[in-house]
């Protein structure tokens, strides 16, 4: 069967079939691209950072002389929330996303994507995909080697924290907000990259919407991704002046909704990306 | 002509804001080798583009074989296209350029790599099939690309200067892969600026100017509607001084110029058909010695520069 002829036959099985095969060669490429390429290297300062840090810390106060497991519960969460969710995360989804397609047209090698009998959509959604799965990994890997560090210097203590206390759920919550993070500013990247050329001055206008949404109308708040994420968080960071722009919620909603919600705005990004790559037309020249 | 054997431009446009790309196409492109002939800028990328669907026409429809443009699903189950773009992804093997892109299109990873071996093989490249494209020469690069465009089996080869950076061997195999692959039945649409090594397999041709279509069809066809260029017939024969006297009492023919050689004679006509009538006739009453007839400006580079002008030598 000649190769035209078995991907007529692979079509007309099922589209399914085909859809799910590209995607899974495009995340293959992509993840790879994302992953190991030599400019993401400060996406894993940023990610390994507070690790760092925290490793610091941990030689500083062997068996937790210095400190007690609820105040260190309390530092590791003020780091989740005001430097992973709000920096870290961020601009690593930022550089990371936004590199996906713009990547590929600063190398001048999109137009091998779309001289495939590859949908669009589905490059548009595998090349998120692979963006997703890829910043889940390295921001994942720093947080659960933060977590690892902050509790593990505390010896029996923190292993009984973890095993047999509310530990390894609090691990749970952050690596599930960390892909839930990555899902959220990720479709934000990545439909950007697809709209703007130079996405500094776009980013920045989101980071201002992130940073000050709270003092929006509830309606507005809903349209931030981290509104429903710091409600996900496991460990609340106390309302203290500048930091109670950050950390109080108005109007919470539920877990699921604020998950469910979550979900909901990042598909509504992902599907105005996806009909924004119909339209897209290679023209290097103009790059 | 049946839709789904032909490629078809209706009354397309293509501006890049105020620019220019081609102005109120209508073309339609039967299966074989069509050369698309124009300087630089004259719209045949752009016309490459718009037939791929890289980028939208303003206005206006295209169909290829039956698809729109924007069907890539469907349509590049049957396109492959060389665009002019000499770039890769990056740390791409030869190999893995075109596997990758196999893969791409649902195959199997042992139908994608028998396609590959095959794909190198028929361009000449399978000795340099697992070193990084990065470190290829351009002739290598170029064949790497070409490679990849045919490796599906299209029955559409879109191939924008195809032959440039190759040497003159490897030019030699491309012209000879093009032109089997025309006479299979696919459509083959070259753009090259080398217009005597098209000539040689196309069997019409789009002349480019500007962003319009001059003139389009076989390449004859075409030279006989230059009516403000007679054309010219070189005759051979044994008494050209002969033949020259008797051409020359005939209106429409403008010159006859004596070969240096004595052994011919370069004729310029307005009406061919009327030539060949007379000229059959001269032979048979004078018992003329006749060796060859040819025209000698009815191909490409005559045409063009006809046409469109230019410095000729072979080359746009």
């Amino acid at each position: 069967m000649s190769a035209l002829n078995y991907s007529r036959a692979a079509a007309s099985s099922g589209s399914w079939e085909l859809w799910l095969a590209q995607l899974w060669t495009i995340l293959r490429i992509e993840l790879k691209k994302a992953i190991w390429m030599r400019r993401s290297v400060w996406i894993y300062l940023i990610a390994f950072g507070p690790a760092v840090v925290i490793g610091l810390h941990a030689l500083n106060s062997p068996m937790g002389r210095y400190c007690t497991i609820s105040e260190d519960t309390n530092i590791l969460a003020v780091i989740f929330q005001l430097f992973y969710l709000r920096v870290g995360i961020f601009f690593g989804c930022m550089g990371l996303f936004t590199w996906l397609f713009r990547g590929d047209v600063m190398e001048k090698s999109l137009h091998y994507y779309f001289l495939s009998p590859v949908r669009r959509e589905v490059l548009a959604i595998g090349k998120f995909l692979a963006g997703w799965l890829g910043s889940s990994i390295i921001f994942g890997s720093g947080v659960l080697l933060s977590f690892t560090l902050m509790y593990g210097h505390f010896g029996p203590a923190g292993s009984n924290f973890v095993f047999h206390g509310p530990g390894l759920g609090h691990l749970a919550a952050y690596l599930g907000v960390t892909v839930l993070a990555c899902l959220g500013y990720g479709s934000v990247f990545l439909a950007l990259s697809l709209v703007v050329k130079n996405p500094i001055l776009p980013g920045a206008v989101v980071l201002l919407w992130e940073t000050f949404h709270a003092v929006l109308p509830p309606l507005l708040q809903r349209f931030s991704v981290i509104f429903y994420l710091k409600q996900l968080c496991p460990v609340s960071v106390a309302p203290t002046g500048v930091i109670a722009l950050f950390s109080v919620v108005a109007e919470p909603v539920a877990a699921w909704v604020a998950v469910a919600g979550l979900i909901v705005l990042s598909v509504a990004i992902l599907a105005c990306a996806c009909l924004r790559i119909r339209r897209t037309e290679i023209s290097y020249l103009a790059d | 002509m049946n839709e789904q054997n032909t490629i078809l431009f209706e009354d397309v446009s293509k501006f890049y804001g105020e620019v220019l790309g081609v102005n109120r196409v209508n073309l339609s492109l039967p299966p074989g080798v069509t050369s698309l002939v124009g300087p630089n800028g004259s719209g045949k990328t752009t016309l490459m583009n718009l037939m791929t669907g890289l980028i939208k026409p303003t206005q206006g429809r295209i169909s290829v074989r039956g698809i729109a443009p924007d069907d890539p699903e469907e349509l590049f189950r049957h396109v492959g296209y060389c665009t002019q773009f000499d770039s890769f992804p990056k740390g791409v093997t030869g190999y893995g350029f075109i596997n990758q892109f196999l893969r791409l299109r649902g195959l199997g990873k042992t139908q994608a790599h028998q396609l590959t071996l095959e794909a190198l093989e028929r361009t000449g490249m399978t000795g340099a099939a697992h070193r990084r494209v990065a470190g290829y020469s351009k002739g290598m690069r170029q064949r790497i690309r070409l490679a990849q465009a045919i490796a599906h089996h299209p029955t559409v080869l879109v191939l924008d200067e195809p032959l440039n950076g190759l040497d003159p061997m490897a030019r030699a195999e491309s012209i000879a892969l093009f032109e089997a692959l025309g006479k299979q039945g696919l459509h083959v649409i070259i753009s090259s600026h080398v217009l005597h090594e098209v000539d040689k397999i196309s069997d019409q041709v789009v002349l480019m100017s500007y962003g319009y279509v001059i003139a389009e069809g076989q390449i004859q066809g075409v030279r006989s509607e230059v009516k403000e260029h007679p054309m010219q017939i070189l005759v051979r024969c044994a008494e050209p001084s002969l033949l020259a006297s008797r051409l020359f009492s005939q209106d429409h023919v403008v010159e006859a110029k004596l070969n240096l050689d004595g052994r011919g004679v370069l004729v310029r006509t307005r009406d061919a058909e009327q030539f060949y009538l007379l000229l059959n006739r001269i032979v048979v009453e004078e018992r003329i010695d006749l060796q060859a007839v040819a025209p000698a400006d009815d191909d490409v580079n005559s045409v063009y520069q006809y046409l469109i002008g230019g410095g000729g030598g072979g080359t746009v």
